[in-house]
């Protein structure tokens, strides 16, 4: 036998569930979730690595949106499948009858429980609507796909 | 007789020209489709479907793997 060097995986299932403070942690006044939200960008913006957090800036606009965007479904756990940690929205993102003339092509999803601080920026094809909806639908919830994966 | 929500209010599906396509990579499939009255676009929904998502620490895995 030999030790081997790792991560504990029970730890990356922990950091996604904010039970470790290795920064200074933010004041909560509850132990609930915190809640995160979805924005939608115009392909024109610049989201990515760098982003810290939410700004109205490049947003999409238009009828039947808020800036701001929706609040993401959170019901389900941070879990884990050999190394990796991972968890999902367990519902799709559904902007309902709106109208976005500008071609946008990325979702922010932010906390906006702390500040509107930045989790993840997810692209996908250029798209336009135009009384309708536009539904984001999540990858399988697992160690492969999930859209948060701490690998 | 369907209904279809349009930039002029609900319209009866047979009135307007369908048009529908998909599109698949290796990270998304997304279905979308318009409804036209004439040269004159209505009604347009899009439907994403995420497949792969980047990992969020990958470059952790070389540590996590010894």
């Amino acid at each position: 036998m030999a030790n081997t060097q790792a991560m504990c995986t029970s730890f990356k299932v922990e950091i996604l569930g904010g039970v470790h403070a290795i920064g200074t942690p933010p004041t909560r006044g509850t132990t609930a979730k915190d809640t995160f939200k979805a924005a939608l960008f115009v392909d024109t913006a610049t989201l990515g690595a760098g982003t810290t957090a939410y700004s109205s800036t490049n947003e999409v606009a238009g009828a039947g949106y808020t800036a701001g965007g929706i609040t993401v479904t959170n019901a389900t756990v941070p879990a884990s499948t050999g190394t990796t940690a991972f968890w999902t929205p367990s519902a799709s993102l559904t902007f309902s009858n709106v109208t976005l003339t500008t071609a946008f092509d990325a979702v922010l999803v932010y906390n906006s429980t702390q500040s509107d601080k930045a989790v993840a920026v997810y692209t996908f094809g250029s798209q336009t609507v135009t009384s309708g909806t536009f539904i984001l639908t999540m990858p399988t919830n697992d160690a492969s796909t999930g859209l948060l994966r701490v690998a | 007789m369907a209904s279809v929500q349009t930039t002029r209010g609900e319209m009866d599906e047979a009135d307007l020209i369908k048009r529908e396509g998909v599109v698949e990579t290796d990270r998304e499939s997304t279905n979308w489709v318009e409804y036209w009255l004439d040269d004159e676009l209505v009604h347009r929904s899009v439907h994403v479907h995420l497949k792969q998502t980047p990992a969020l620490f990958p470059e952790l895995e070389k540590f996590s793997n010894g």
